[in-house]
């Protein structure tokens, strides 16, 4: 077989690619969970964001329009799940299932008459006499602005979580919320307002697949990209930089599958399309086992509904 | 100003009213929905929610859809109760079919009585054991039942493409990527019992397993203990009720139940395996389990309800020139609604005055 036609730089080029809509996601539902907020309906947000930020882009020809479109949309239909959950009490598990299924629906909807089109070009960020140089050139400056953003995003996320009071705030009513509570921050507000920052991250990663990825629209496109950020939340331990590292290493392992199946291996494409699902369930596995760990980095009120009493 | 005030006790009035309210409460929405889309209104929800129940042809298939529904969604309720969300069902109906199939395909030519319950065997056993992977991990490694059963349903499908593109391609298909049609085959063939609401051989077996899980969450201890288990963990535990038990009980007679559902789809209304197979049953079930409170007799008849919106929706499509993901916003919109008007079972509205 022959191997040399995998060239290593172009590979860490096209991986970050791969790996950018689930950073997006991941590091935009982190901010939910340690609010205390289990949001499963990332993969609904995503795809809203990647029909919405589609139908932006090519009705106004602009490709970084089409990535506020796609944010846009992932907040807004995420308003959905944070009333529901927030000021109606809903189970969290069933209303993110919820905002999944109709996200998919309305999705398909919305984008009933934009399949087949071309969106317009994301160009990449030219560096003058830097894009060009060999290597370290193509390594670190061939890319587009919403991989760059996409870094600094989790650069921005982890500052405001660790070094600003905002973030002390959001931490803590994810860890007990009648403490927050009863030192007067409005816990319900918090937690809208990290849902609706999960909905936007959500959204631009769906924008993202639509507008950079494909690029095109077509029904379920998203393929569970949005369940494998919630993966690699949990894989990253709650902390920033390791969502980076759990996003690249799948955005790695998609990029090997699709090209041992260019290449032709002798193992069939269907196996190949389900590696990215496997060692997802096997990061999980490796990242639970160890229940004392576990329950240390997960914000202690993850997942539970809260009410004040007066 | 409006105010949320706990009540002392649920109300049981509010735990039956509020399914109902949910269905309306779409039929409402949606009918602005359809103006927004340029449809008319009252047609289109005449289409989806009468039509099926009043058609004759829409009945004979009211049970073809409710069936799959219903089994699933009763499988999935038992571990909804325990807390033990498998969402992955999709992925145990794929499993099952081809369990099932592959026996059926495997039995080629020869007759018999005893190899349509054969297959029914293979197919709960092949649901059962994917339902069973993520309760392994589960419990031996504490890892997310919610996000390995879903994964699942991916590697599922990718497995479902291999299959009938490999081993269990027809070897008389001319390369399309399908497999023999079981539903031809008259000792594969899923028997019909009451076509006039299209209750076939599956439609009955769903029954008689409904009304068993009626009586083990009513009468049978171990519905007791999967019921304490969702309410109280801690008190469960105290009680002597092993979580490990519970987990595997729930996830295996779920997938179970999801593999039966995918054989009778395949011996009855699809007949061969093809990579369109699925219908997104599993999914939808989720809903059904929902609608139905999590009660096999609610599940029966939120089952029904939702198998109109699937008959209606392909009616829709036809005539109305109706998107075919408008059913699944409508289905993804009762789910919210209902569990936006759950806050009623425990919560009473009263108007704030403000102190003088």
């Amino acid at each position: 077989m022959d191997f040399s036609s995998l060239n290593a730089v172009a590979m860490i080029v096209l991986l970050i690619g791969a790996a950018t809509p689930i950073l997006l996601a991941a590091i935009g539902e982190l901010v939910a969970e340690k609010s205390g907020v289990l949001n499963l309906g990332v993969e609904g947000m995503m795809i809203i964001g990647a029909v919405t930020g589609f139908i932006t882009a090519t009705t106004t020809g602009s490709p970084m329009l089409g990535f506020a479109g796609g944010a846009l949309g992932g907040a807004l239909v995420s308003t959905l799940f944070a009333f529901l959950t927030q000021y109606l009490h809903s189970n969290q598990v069933a209303t993110g299932l919820a905002l999944t299924m109709f996200g998919l629906g309305l999705a398909a909807l919305m984008g009933r008459n934009y399949n087949g089109i071309k969106p317009p070009r994301t160009d990449r960020l030219e560096v003058p006499g830097l894009s060009d140089f060999p290597v370290l050139g193509e390594l670190l400056f061939s890319y587009d602005p919403i991989i760059y953003f996409s870094v600094f995003l989790v650069f921005a996320v982890w500052w405001f979580l660790n070094r600003t009071r905002g973030g002390l705030v959001l931490r803590a009513c994810g860890e007990n919320h009648d403490a927050a509570h009863s030192l007067g921050y409005n816990v319900q507000l918090i937690r809208f307002g990290a849902i609706m920052f999960g909905g936007a991250c959500a959204g631009l990663g769906g924008a993202y697949v639509s507008l950079v990825r494909v690029p095109q629209w077509t029904e379920g496109m998203t393929a569970g990209v949005g369940w494998i950020a919630l993966a690699i939340v949990v894989f990253a331990s709650w902390k920033p930089w390791r969502v980076i590292l759990g996003a690249y290493m799948f955005g790695g392992i998609t990029i090997l599958q699709l090209s041992l199946q260019a290449l032709g291996i002798s193992i069939s494409g269907a196996y190949l399309s389900m590696t990215p699902y496997i060692v997802t369930i096997v990061v999980l596995v490796i990242m639970s086992a160890d229940r004392k760990r576990a329950s240390i980095n997960a914000p202690a009120c993850l997942g539970r509904s809260f009410h004040a009493s007066h | 100003m409006l105010r949320l005030e706990q009540r002392q006790q649920p109300s049981k009035l509010m735990l039956y009213l509020t399914p109902v309210l949910a269905v309306l409460t779409t039929m409402a929405v949606g009918g602005l929905l359809f103006v927004a889309l340029g449809i008319a209104p009252g047609r289109a929800i005449y289409l989806l929610f009468i039509d099926p129940f009043v058609d004759r042809y829409n009945l004979s298939q009211l049970f073809v859809k409710a069936s799959p529904l219903i089994l699933i969604a009763m499988g999935l309720s038992i571990g909804f109760r325990a807390g033990v969300w498998n969402i992955g069902a999709e992925g145990q109906f794929i499993m099952g079919a081809l369990a099932g199939g592959a026996v059926g395909l495997a039995l080629w030519g020869m007759t018999g009585w005893w190899i349509l319950p054969l297959m029914a065997v293979a197919a709960a056993l092949g649901g059962a054991l994917w339902g069973l992977i993520p309760a392994l991990l589960k419990i031996r490694f504490n890892a997310s039942e919610i996000l390995v059963s879903l994964m699942l349903v991916y590697v599922a499908e990718n497995f479902l493409a291999q299959m009938v593109q490999g081993v269990l391609r027809a070897p008389d298909g001319m390369g399309f990527p399908e497999s023999r049609n079981l539903g031809r085959n008259e000792p594969t063939a899923l028997p019909d019992v009451f076509p006039a609401l299209g209750i076939n051989a599956g439609g009955v077996t769903m029954l008689v397993l409904l009304t068993l899980a009626f009586f083990l969450l009513q009468k049978h201890a171990l519905g007791f203990q999967i019921k304490l288990t969702g309410d109280s963990p801690r008190a469960a535990r105290f009680a002597g009720v092993k979580p490990g038990v519970i987990i595997t009980l729930c996830l295996g007679v779920s997938g179970a139940a999801a593999g039966l559902a995918g054989l009778f789809e395949l011996t009855g209304a699809a007949g061969k395996l093809t990579i369109d197979f699925p219908l997104g049953y599993g999914f939808t079930a989720i809903i059904v389990a929902f609608l139905g409170r999590l009660n096999p007799v609610g599940i029966l008849l939120a089952g029904v309800v939702l198998a109109g919106t699937y008959i209606g929706g392909e009616n829709a499509q036809f005539m109305l020139k109706l998107p075919a993901a408008a059913v699944t916003v409508f289905q993804g919109m009762m789910l919210f609604f209902l569990l936006g008007f759950e806050i009623l079972i425990n919560y009473r509205v009263k108007r704030l005055r403000r102190a003088v």
